[in-house]
C-alpha cells in the first residue's frame, strides 16, 4: 500500500493527499503515440539509465515495471493508488513505470508524453511534493536532453500541458461543504481563477465519498512556484470553510447529522452485501463522525477510514482475496472485509 | 433469443432504431449491452477532440484540405490537418513548424504564450541568461521613469555584463 494511503499528514482530517505531476519529452524524438515498439523501448531505457546512474540517494529505491508484465489486477491496483493512469495501464506494448519503494514517486513512461513524473504525499504538503518532483526532474535532466523551447517552455504532446508541464492537485474530503451545497459556490469561483475541481475518477464522475480533486488548469505563462502558491491559497480557503462549517454543525448538536453518522456506522458494521458506491458514501459519513469526535472506538481512527476507502476498491479487494471477483461475489466480500476492520 | 453480438448469452436488451424509415432491431445480452454503453461513453468527450474544435478552420473545402495536408513536420511527418483533427502534436519539431498556426489555440488555453517557469539546468544556460537580461531591462525602464539614475547606471552595467556572457556562450 502506498505511503499516502496508510499514513496521515498535515490537515489530514480534510486533506487526503497532495500530488504533483510533471510532463516531459525527449528532444528530437516523436511523442509516444507515433513510436513503434523498439523506439518506445529506447525511451524507457534512456530514462531508466538516467535515473539509476544519477547522483541521487533516491535511485536505489526504484524498480522498473512494464505494463505487459503486470496482470490486470496489479495494473488496476496501481491505478487506484494514483501511481499510473488508466491510459498507461492500457498501453501494454510500450507503457512502463518506475516506482519507488514507498510509492511516493512514480515515473510513467510512454503515456501521453515520454516522461510523466508523479509525486504524491499524504495530507497537505504541496511544497514538499513539488520539491521532490523537482529533484527527480533535475536527476533525469542530468542525462537526458528534454524537448524545450525558449518561448513555449517544455514541449508536450497536448498543448494544454505546455510551459511548466506541471499539474498540482490536492485531494480533499469535503462532506459538509457538499451536504450543504456550498461547494457549488466554490466551483464557480475557482473556475474563474484557473482552478478545476473534479471527482476522484476524473471529469464527469460523481463525487464519490465526498472526495474532491482540486488542481491548476493553466501551465504556461506562470512559474511553478506561483502555480503552487495559488493552489495552496485556494485549498486553504476551502479547508477553513469546511472546518468552520463542521464546527457550526457540532455546536448546533444537529440530531439529524448524528443520526446519519450512527446509521452509516451501523450499516457498515452489519451489512452482508455492499457495492463500492454505497460503501464510499457510508465510510465518508463515519469518517466525518470520527473527525467530529462523535464516534469513538479503538478501530475508529483516521488511518483506518483512509485504509477502508482504499481497500474497498476493486483492484485492492481482488488482490487482498487473491482472486478475481465477479459482481455479486465482490459485494459480499467487500461487506466481509469492512466488518473485519470495524 | 440469443444475443446478436456474442451469439452465446440470452438477449435481455432490445433496441429498435428507425433509420430513414427502415426499422432496425438489435438484441443484446447484458454483457454486450454494457460494453456498448461504455464504448459510447469513452468516445463521448475527449480533450484533443475538444481542442481541435477550438482551432478555427474551414475543413470542408477540398482545396483547403489539400493545403492542410501539404504542410507537415519533416521530422515525424505529422500534417497540419492531423494536428487540427487530433488537437495534439507529433514531436518537438512540430512546435517549430506549426508555431504560427497553433499560437492562437495556445493563447486561448493558457491566456498567453510565454514560458516564465523552470528552464533545463544543463542546456538552458543561455536561455536563463537571456531571461535575466529581459527582466533587468524592465527594471532599467522603471528606474529611468522614476529618475533613479544611480540605480539605472548599475542596472545598465549588469545588463552589459550579462549580454557579454550570452554572446560568449553562443559562440562557444
Amino acid at each position: 500500500m502506498s505511503e499516502w494511503m496508510k499514513k496521515t499528514g498535515p490537515e489530514s482530517d480534510i486533506v487526503i493527499s497532495s500530488r504533483i505531476r510533471i510532463a516531459r519529452n525527449l528532444e528530437e524524438t516523436p511523442f509516444p503515440y507515433l513510436l513503434d515498439e523498439a523506439r518506445g523501448e529506447e525511451v524507457v531505457q534512456r530514462v531508466y539509465q538516467a535515473v539509476i546512474e544519477g547522483n541521487s540517494a533516491l535511485k536505489d529505491d526504484f524498480k522498473l515495471l512494464s505494463m505487459k508484465d503486470l496482470d490486470k489486477i496489479e495494473r488496476l491496483k496501481y491505478i487506484e493508488k494514483h501511481l499510473i493512469s488508466p491510459d498507461l495501464a492500457k498501453n501494454t506494448t510500450q507503457g512502463n513505470m518506475l516506482v519507488n519503494r514507498q510509492e511516493s514517486i512514480s515515473i510513467m513512461l510512454n503515456e501521453e508524453d515520454h516522461i510523466r513524473i508523479q509525486c504524491i504525499l499524504p495530507g497537505f504538503q504541496l511544497d514538499e511534493t513539488w520539491n521532490l518532483a523537482d529533484k527527480i526532474d533535475d536527476l533525469i535532466e542530468e542525462k537526458v536532453k528534454y524537448a524545450f523551447d525558449e518561448q513555449l517552455g517544455y514541449l508536450t504532446s497536448c498543448p494544454t500541458n505546455l510551459g511548466t508541464g506541471i499539474r498540482a492537485s490536492v485531494m480533499m474530503h469535503l462532506p459538509v461543504l457538499n451536504m450543504t451545497g456550498y461547494i457549488n459556490n466554490i466551483f464557480h469561483a475557482s473556475n474563474q481563477i484557473g482552478i478545476t475541481i473534479r471527482g476522484i475518477y476524473g471529469e464527469g464522475t460523481e463525487f464519490l465519498g465526498n472526495i474532491f480533486q482540486i488542481s491548476n488548469q493553466v501551465t504556461l505563462g506562470i512559474t511553478e512556484e506561483e502555480i503552487i502558491k495559488n493552489l495552496k491559497a485556494v485549498v486553504t480557503q476551502i479547508l477553513q470553510k469546511e472546518r468552520m462549517m463542521r464546527g457550526t454543525l457540532l455546536e448546533e448538536k444537529s440530531i439529524e447529522l448524528e443520526d446519519r453518522i450512527f446509521r452509516s456506522y451501523g450499516i457498515l458494521k452489519s451489512a452482508r452485501i455492499i457495492n463500492a458506491t454505497e460503501a464510499m458514501k457510508l465510510i465518508s459519513d463515519v469518517k466525518l463522525g470520527v473527525c467530529l469526535g462523535l464516534l469513538k472506538d479503538t478501530t475508529l481512527t483516521l488511518e483506518n477510514m483512509n485504509y477502508l476507502m482504499a481497500m474497498i476498491q476493486l483492484g485492492h479487494m481482488q488482490s487482498h482475496f487473491k482472486m478475481e471477483l465477479k459482481d455479486h461475489e465482490r459485494d459480499v466480500k467487500r461487506a466481509d472485509f469492512i466488518r473485519s476492520i470495524l | 433469443m440469443l444475443c446478436d453480438a456474442c451469439k452465446k448469452n440470452p438477449a435481455v436488451v432490445h433496441m429498435t432504431k428507425n433509420v430513414n424509415g427502415n426499422k432496425m432491431e438489435r438484441h443484446l445480452c447484458e454483457v454486450c449491452a454494457k460494453a456498448r454503453e461504455e464504448n459510447a461513453l469513452e468516445h463521448h468527450f475527449s480533450i484533443p477532440n475538444f481542442l481541435a474544435g477550438l482551432m478555427e478552420s474551414n475543413m470542408h473545402s477540398p482545396l483547403n484540405m489539400k493545403y492542410l495536408n501539404s504542410i507537415h513536420c519533416h521530422r515525424c511527418g505529422t500534417t497540419l490537418n492531423q494536428v487540427k483533427q487530433s488537437g495534439r502534436l507529433g514531436c518537438d519539431e512540430c512546435y517549430e513548424v506549426f508555431r504560427e498556426k497553433i499560437s492562437p489555440l495556445i493563447k486561448r488555453i493558457h491566456g498567453n504564450i510565454n514560458h516564465v517557469g523552470k528552464v533545463p539546468k544543463r542546456t538552458g544556460g543561455v536561455i536563463r541568461l537571456r531571461r535575466q537580461v529581459r527582466q533587468l531591462k524592465g527594471k532599467l525602464q522603471e528606474a529611468i521613469v522614476s529618475e533613479a539614475f544611480e540605480e539605472a547606471a548599475k542596472l545598465r552595467d549588469e545588463i552589459k555584463a550579462l549580454e557579454k556572457e550570452v554572446n560568449k556562450d553562443q559562440e562557444g
